[in-house]
């Protein structure tokens, strides 16, 4: 990110003056900008303080912090303030209510699980079709573009009932149902990169008595790691975040993810506990937050790349 | 080379292939046939023809709007969506690109919400909305207005860092001499960004246009989940649509499947239309 901003940067005039006005003018806007980006976060903000509240205060005082206004006077400011919040009692029903850490290993296997999958095999299948020309290869690329085009809508009946009967609807099923969804973006995107690779490489390999195998293990998959960070996160933020899918193709009564777990705890008359649901949605959230701060730097690069491909 | 790879097809190519199969190709296929039928299950279908097309529109004889107002909905929830996210994308993103101080601090913190799946913004927001609308005995499924600019609401502030961060990557790339060339000449700010920054980032444009209008057209999760359709079904968008024909109702499979088809068609030619665009644009430059 360094470097980027760096390049952001407009080249300093000699001119003094226009210099110490730039400065000015950037002092304002960075003041503004904090004031906007904290507006803009302040959703979560807001939802991480209603998870200590108590479900009664969620509604009727959603912004504020005390039952009482301040100017009715401190001591009964601060009572206000005590009845006000509960501690980490959302906490404890919301995870109880939702299975939380069942759901958020669910999740985790599973996003973990198709994104490797994913990779791997889309990869391999990517390499051996930029490599190999027949017409066999050059249909697969044409259905892989295909599939791009195509919304989930139009398999999901289908699809589902399909993943049923072949016995797909856990959490390793579901992996290989992700891979052939996925399969197209990901192929599409590791053959754009293969194409660049220079064959010389690949050759001297081979020559040197590597099988295809081994080449394409120790030479072709360690130049191809940018694009697999790339299309790694992509699939990964698609696959956390889905609903839809694991819906329709997990066995929900057995395995539920975390969106699902959260969609559920919406009642069958739509009524919903408030309290469970604020700390539920910080549970969700946090992680996420965790792994953005973490590999902020690849996902940027990756959001970046992805959306080349249009 | 090519003649040694060729045989390692099952290791390279069968697992992607076979899971493809499955995933896309079968699915797709049977949907495309099962339009045509009449089933509950897949494997008790009767052909009927182009009888579930017909009943899109037409319900024993009688016109059923319900298609077509979610197709209007999705439209104009689409144009709406497109132009806002764009121009505040394009905003925020001439501003976090001057070098003022924070920049990246501000990046992260307008990409994050993108980073929050569809279902999680959803209930932060309804919570947000209901607490609000308490105050003047409504909820955002009031009317179905109130649920369209709730919509509007949401899927911005979802996208608007995502495409923040492209435009970002496209002023960047603009060449500085080009600026300073301009700025020498004399032009305006507004000159400078009408005649220079606009038509060099014509090909960044085109693309965040399109990426936001084929989300807008495909959304789901958040229509569920901030107004599950309501009132009535008149905040239902098209994908939305689609499912509550297919699992909603016994007996309309089939003309859900139709739906369906229908929905992919105007996608692929939104998708085919901007594939146009964005190569022709490249043979300009």
């Amino acid at each position: 990110m360094a470097d980027i901003k760096k390049k952001a940067r407009p080249k300093k005039g000699g001119n003094e003056v226009s210099a110490a006005r730039k400065a000015k003018h950037g002092g304002i806007l960075t003041a503004i900008f904090t004031v906007i980006s904290l507006l803009w976060l302040s959703p979560i903000f807001i939802v991480l303080l209603n998870s200590f509240k108590r479900k009664a205060y969620i509604f009727r005082n959603p912004f504020g912090i005390s039952t009482v206004s301040i100017s009715k006077g401190w001591e009964r400011w601060t009572e206000g303030v005590k009845k006000t919040f509960v501690g980490l009692l959302n906490y404890k029903n919301g995870v109880q209510l939702t299975q939380f850490w069942k759901s958020f290993g669910y999740s985790l296997l599973i996003t973990v699980g198709s994104v490797l999958l994913i990779v791997i095999c889309c990869s391999m299948c990517a390499w051996y079709i930029t490599r190999v020309k027949n017409a066999a290869t050059k249909t697969i690329y044409v259905l892989c573009l295909f599939s791009m085009i195509v919304p989930f809508q139009m398999v999901m009946f289908t699809l589902s009932k399909l993943a049923d009967i072949m016995h797909l609807s856990n959490p390793f099923g579901i992996m290989i149902v992700y891979l052939g969804f996925g399969a197209g973006l990901a192929v599409f995107m590791f053959t754009g990169f293969v194409k660049g690779i220079s064959l010389e490489i690949e050759e001297a390999a081979m020559i040197d008595g590597c099988t295809p195998i081994q080449t394409y293990f120790r030479v072709v998959l360690p130049i191809m790691k940018p694009t697999i960070i790339t299309v790694g996160i992509l699939d990964a933020m698609w696959i956390w975040n889905d609903y839809l899918l694991p819906y329709l193709v997990l066995d929900i009564n057995r395995y539920k993810t975390i969106p699902i777990a959260i969609q559920s705890l919406k009642g069958s008359y739509g009524q919903i506990d408030w309290g469970a649901m604020m700390a539920v949605l910080v549970l969700a959230i946090v992680p996420i937050i965790i792994f953005y701060l973490i590999c902020q730097k690849y996902i940027i690069e990756g959001v970046m790349a992805g959306a080349v491909k249009g | 080379m090519e003649k040694a790879i060729r045989r390692y097809w099952p290791v390279f190519v069968l697992p992607t292939m076979a899971a493809f199969l499955i995933g896309f190709i079968i699915p797709f296929g049977y949907g495309v046939f099962l339009s045509f039928c009449k089933f509950t299950t897949v494997t008790d279908w009767k052909w009927r023809g182009l009888e579930n097309y017909r009943q899109i529109l037409f319900v024993n004889g009688q016109l059923d709007t319900d298609f077509l107002h979610s197709l209007w909905y999705t439209a104009l929830f689409t144009v709406v969506t497109v132009i806002i996210i764009n121009v505040v994308a394009f905003t925020i993103a001439m501003l976090l690109t001057k070098g003022i101080r924070g920049t990246n601090l501000f990046r992260t913190a307008f990409f994050m919400p993108n980073l929050i799946g569809g279902i999680v913004l959803s209930y932060i927001w309804l919570m947000i909305f209901n607490s609000v609308l308490e105050k003047y005995d409504m909820t955002i499924v009031t009317t179905k207005w109130s649920a369209f600019w709730g919509l509007v609401i949401v899927v911005s502030w979802q996208q608007i860092g995502y495409m923040m961060i492209i435009y970002v990557a496209g002023i960047q790339n603009i060449p500085g001499e080009l600026i300073e060339a301009a700025k020498i000449d004399g032009a305006s700010g507004w000159q400078l960004l009408r005649r220079v920054t606009i038509p060099l980032l014509m090909p960044t444009i085109t693309v965040c246009t399109f990426l936001s209008l084929t989300n807008g057209f495909k959304l789901f999760d958040q229509n569920m989940a901030l107004t599950g359709g309501n009132p009535g079904r008149s905040s239902q968008l098209l994908a939305l649509n689609i499912y509550d024909t297919m699992y909603g109702k016994t007996g309309w499979e089939g003309v859900g499947q139709a739906k369906a088809v229908i929905f992919f068609i105007l996608v692929a030619a939104i998708s085919l239309i901007q594939n146009k665009l964005t190569t022709s644009k490249e043979v300009q430059q």
